[in-house]
């Protein structure tokens, strides 16, 4: 399967099943496009016609061109994935490898998109984990993470800061296991801001692998959605501290994220005041609501937002090599080291090697799913008991999600979000419609900046 | 005259042999928290 785009006057073929990306002229263009299936006396007369002032040698040279890559498949590659899919999804045996600590579910801001419900997610009560639920907790990813080394640890609310002395107390416990275990910590922190300090800032300078921090982008924007809970404004507080925290990581390992909403949809401009403002790590994510909220995204906002992500790009380009330039998020894609097939297909891992823990110590397939009935799988103590729904996650793949089978971004995006997939269509293998077309924007986008950029084979 | 530019030179079919050891990071733990992005992602051993 192939995918043809024109993005910024660069004229894109993209090989889904190679993932080989390659920049064509015009001719060579809508050649490919009549290519597959054709006869070469068919492709050649064709392009002829539309193009009478090219020669026909020309031409048949630019089909030779192009079965060149046939051959050396890199273009109309089949796909060999889909008759081994059961291998690496319902035959693979589950390890633990990822877990996001509900370390406080509570809140010192009162954002007013907040998918978990100023930290109670679903209603539940307002409360900071103890350090014998988180200890328990590290253990229990540890003895189910098989072989794995590697164990990620994310201190995620609710606003994690409220429960500080817990999250250094659980580092240093995870810490003081890793030899003995032959494990490596990853730890990292989500915070507002609100209460960060030069302390926390040196503890996670030294133990945290990224931090993210949580601001919308301009003051008006960010202080309209992600108020304190006394309704006051946060921009002017979380700011200086977090240019303070950038600078003080050397500007690497963390990210400024923000949520973009109907009331933004100029969202490039907040990502472009966050760059002007010395922020070198963006990201800025497309508010997760239900559509009858005021602020929810609508199909009808997808020409605008397009445009935004095309007008940021550009921007990108141009920024490229001068102190001006930026990371987004969402436009990184990495052409030569990426990810494997196997983590292409089998997604973000949600209920199998990714959990979440509340701060009672039961577990969820992920933290979009703390507190959501029938989705509880177990605790901390007895591990996941709830087999069926870790099957059910289990064989969560692009293979088993019909809309992703057709799709050029299945490899990009590996599926999507279960929990968006399940609020919004009721199964984990549906779809979420809105995601789906901004994330095959965004891979487009992205795309077009390493063709603009990038080196050339 | 080339009319073709190839960007990368990664075959991802290849990775069906070389790949699958789980060591990389989960893509929720990055940044994001309320979308799937896995193509931006790293692979440890850079198969």
């Amino acid at each position: 399967m192939i995918h043809q785009f024109k993005n910024n006057g660069y004229n894109i073929v993209l090989d889904v099943e190679s993932g080989a990306i390659h920049v064509v002229d015009e001719i060579t263009y809508d050649l490919i496009g009549i290519f597959e299936g054709n006869s070469k006396e068919f492709v050649v007369k064709n392009i002829q016609d539309k193009y009478p002032e090219v020669s026909k040698e020309d031409i048949e040279e630019i089909y030779d061109e192009v079965q060149g890559l046939v051959d050396d498949d890199v273009l109309f590659t089949p796909d060999v994935y889909e008759e081994r899919i059961e291998d690496f999804s319902k035959n693979r045996p589950v390890v633990v490898k990822a877990l996001c600590l509900s370390i406080a579910h509570d809140c010192n801001f009162a954002c007013k998109y907040c998918f978990a419900d100023e930290g109670t997610y679903n209603g539940q009560p307002r409360e900071l984990m103890s350090y014998e639920v988180g200890k328990q907790a590290l253990d229990f990813l540890i003895h189910n993470s098989g072989n794995r080394k590697n164990l990620e640890v994310d201190f995620f609310g609710g606003e994690p800061t409220m429960n500080w002395q817990v999250v250094k107390d659980l580092v240093a416990y995870g810490r003081s296991q890793e030899k003995k275990y032959d494990k490596n910590f990853r730890f990292t922190l989500t915070t507002n801001g609100l209460l960060l300090n030069d302390e926390m800032m040196e503890f996670c300078n030294k133990e945290m692998g990224n931090v993210v921090m949580s601001i919308d982008g301009r003051k008006c924007i960010n202080d309209k959605m992600r108020p304190t809970i006394n309704g006051k404004g946060t921009y002017d507080i979380i700011l200086p501290k977090f240019k303070k925290f950038a600078e003080s990581r050397h500007q690497k390992r963390y990210y400024v994220r923000g949520t973009f909403t109907r009331n933004n949809l100029d969202f490039s401009k907040d990502i472009l005041s966050l760059a002007d403002e010395g922020f070198k790590e963006i990201s800025m994510e497309p508010v997760v609501a239900p559509p009858t909220a005021d602020y929810a995204l609508k199909e009808e906002d997808l020409p605008q937002l397009f445009e935004e992500y095309d007008s940021l790009a550009r921007e990108m380009v141009k920024r490229h090599g001068t102190d001006k330039e930026f990371n987004f998020f969402h436009f990184m894609i990495d052409l030569e080291g990426g990810p494997c097939v196997y983590k292409r297909l089998s997604g973000c891992g949600s209920g199998t090697e990714y959990l979440v823990v509340t701060p009672k110590g039961t577990l969820y397939p992920c933290h979009q799913f703390d507190g959501t009935k029938g989705f509880e799988m177990g605790d901390v103590w007895k591990g996941v008991t709830n087999i069926d729904l870790q099957t059910e996650f289990k064989g969560c793949n692009v293979y088993a999600k019909p809309e992703c089978k057709k799709c050029f971004a299945r490899f990009y995006c590996s599926g999507g979000c279960q929990a968006n997939a399940y609020n919004f269509s009721g199964s984990v293998t549906g779809n979420y419609k809105i995601g789906c077309e901004l994330q095959k924007k965004r891979i487009e986008c992205a795309i077009m900046i390493k063709a603009a950029t990038g080196s050339e084979e | 005259m080339k009319h073709i530019k190839t960007l990368n030179t990664k075959r991802l079919q290849k990775t069906v042999k070389t790949g699958g050891c789980g060591e990389c990071q989960t893509s929720c733990q990055s940044a994001c928290k309320t979308s799937c992005t896995v193509g931006n992602q790293s692979c440890e051993h850079k198969n």
